[in-house]
């Protein structure tokens, strides 16, 4: 067995949810404030949840 | 983290959780067609367009006359309401119903060119395959109670999804963002819990709690209609119902009174619950992203006067009213739509896979154990899941 990962700090754990957090927040907001350029702010940022999830799913299939 | 708090927050994701999954998972599902209702509505049914007029037609109709064509369309019944679609501005349905007082959703949808009061559709009452995903979704065909008992729901869900962030960490110790192991079925599962959970955490908050926070919009509004409305209503109970004015002069007094409001509905001098026997309640909007959320009633008397009154519209309506779009996620467009979908999908995974961790929970640990596990917080879990 290779050896074991050191633990990660809450911090690195928490990095990336908590990004996906405030980017999701910021879509949910902004196509509440305007049409437009508002509307394309949400769709962006947005769609970054879906495309980790969609990366993430996908390269764990290329690896099996 | 101690081990005893991790095992109280593992304990309040558990059964958070397998409360609410039935119905969160029937909510998402409905909710599925519901986020696209617009687009397979205007698909299905023969959408009344406005045709267009020759040019140099003079466009001369005015409300009273469509009014007077509906009339004539169905002659033995009540108009009780005109409205507009947004997306059909030339577009004036008059519902029409066969008794004065209405029976829910028992209406002919009187279809009139607002240009030339011309019929161009009457549409009889039906309930769709639409009509009944909603009413599953709202309220499971069980009314206030049902609505309330999903509110509850809602809120379950939003316990779950707080405890489901802290009881993350002690998976993630050692694994990067995303990983998913396909080493085993059961590992590949638990890796798409927390994957797909911690992509929608913010998202299915926001949906969960604005579709609490609008189970409670029948009961706001009804105690907002007790409150507010007798004390302008109340001397007219029970009187005779009005004659209709003429509905161009009240809502020329309406647009005097605010000059910058959409009017989007009429309701006629009525004895049913919904309107006075007295007043025209013109409803109205504003036209940016957030006031064309706030309906406001404003109420002109049916007599020569026309006096418009706008009766104060509480926080708390305002609140349900303002929230709504960010549950049905109808504000940004089709693109909006689309990723409301997909991250709905994606809550569905989070609750599949959950079922299937809770099933096969023995097991999976179980083994686990036997895979000599090293830190405190992971023989935490294991003691509390077995």
């Amino acid at each position: 067995m290779t050896a074991r990962r050191p633990l990660q700090s809450l911090s690195t754990i928490y990095r990336i949810p908590l990004m996906i957090a405030v980017l999701s927040a910021v879509g949910l907001t902004s196509a509440l404030l305007g049409d437009g350029m508002w509307d394309v702010l949400s769709w962006l940022t947005l769609a970054v949840p879906v495309a980790l999830a969609a990366m993430h799913w996908r390269r764990s299939r290329a690896k099996a | 983290m101690n081990t005893r708090s991790l095992r109280r927050w593992t304990w309040i994701h558990t059964w958070t959780s397998l409360i609410s999954m039935v119905f969160m998972l029937m909510l998402c599902v409905t909710g599925l067609p519901l986020v696209f209702h617009d687009e397979i509505e205007a698909l299905f049914e023969q959408g009344v367009k406005a045709p267009d007029l020759p040019p140099g037609t003079v466009a001369t109709a005015t409300l009273d006359r469509v009014v007077e064509a509906a009339r004539q369309a169905r002659p033995n019944d009540h108009p009780l309401f005109v409205f507009w679609r947004d997306e059909n501005p030339s577009v004036t349905v008059v519902a029409m119903s066969a008794k004065p007082i209405p029976e829910p959703g028992q209406f002919h949808h009187v279809s009139i060119d607002s240009r030339t009061a011309a019929i161009l559709g009457d549409e009889p009452p039906h309930f769709g395959v639409m009509d009944f995903i909603l009413k599953v979704h709202k309220d499971m065909f069980a009314g206030l109670p049902g609505e309330l008992f999903l509110g509850f729901m809602g809120l379950l869900l939003v316990l779950s999804i707080v405890s489901g962030v802290v009881v993350y960490a002690p998976f993630m110790r050692r694994l990067d963002f995303g990983t998913i192991r396909r080493s085993s079925r059961k590992l590949a599962w638990l890796d798409l819990h927390n994957l797909a959970g911690m992509v929608t955490v913010v998202w299915l908050l926001v949906v969960g709690f604005t579709g609490a926070l609008n189970t409670l919009s029948t009961p706001m509004f009804d105690l907002w209609r007790m409150q507010e409305l007798p004390k302008l209503l109340g001397p007219f109970q029970g009187m005779s119902v009005a004659a209709t004015p003429s509905l161009d002069a009240a809502l020329a007094a309406v647009r005097a009174r605010l000059p910058e409001a959409k009017i989007t509905s009429v309701t006629m001098p009525t004895a049913a619950r919904f309107g006075s026997p007295r007043h025209l309640v013109v409803w109205i909007k504003g036209d940016t992203p957030i006031t064309s959320r706030l309906l406001t009633p404003t109420l002109v008397s049916a007599d020569a006067a026309l006096d418009v009154t706008i009766p104060p519209m509480p926080w708390y309506l305002r609140t349900i009213q303002v929230s709504r779009p960010l549950h049905f996620g109808d504000y940004g467009g089709l693109p909006l739509k689309i990723l409301w979908a997909l991250l709905d999908l994606l809550a569905i995974a989070v609750l599949v896979s959950g079922i299937y961790l809770w099933f096969a929970r023995k097991k999976f640990f179980a083994a686990r154990r036997e895979a000599a596990s090293p830190s405190q917080v992971h023989r935490g879990l294991h003691e509390n899941a077995t």
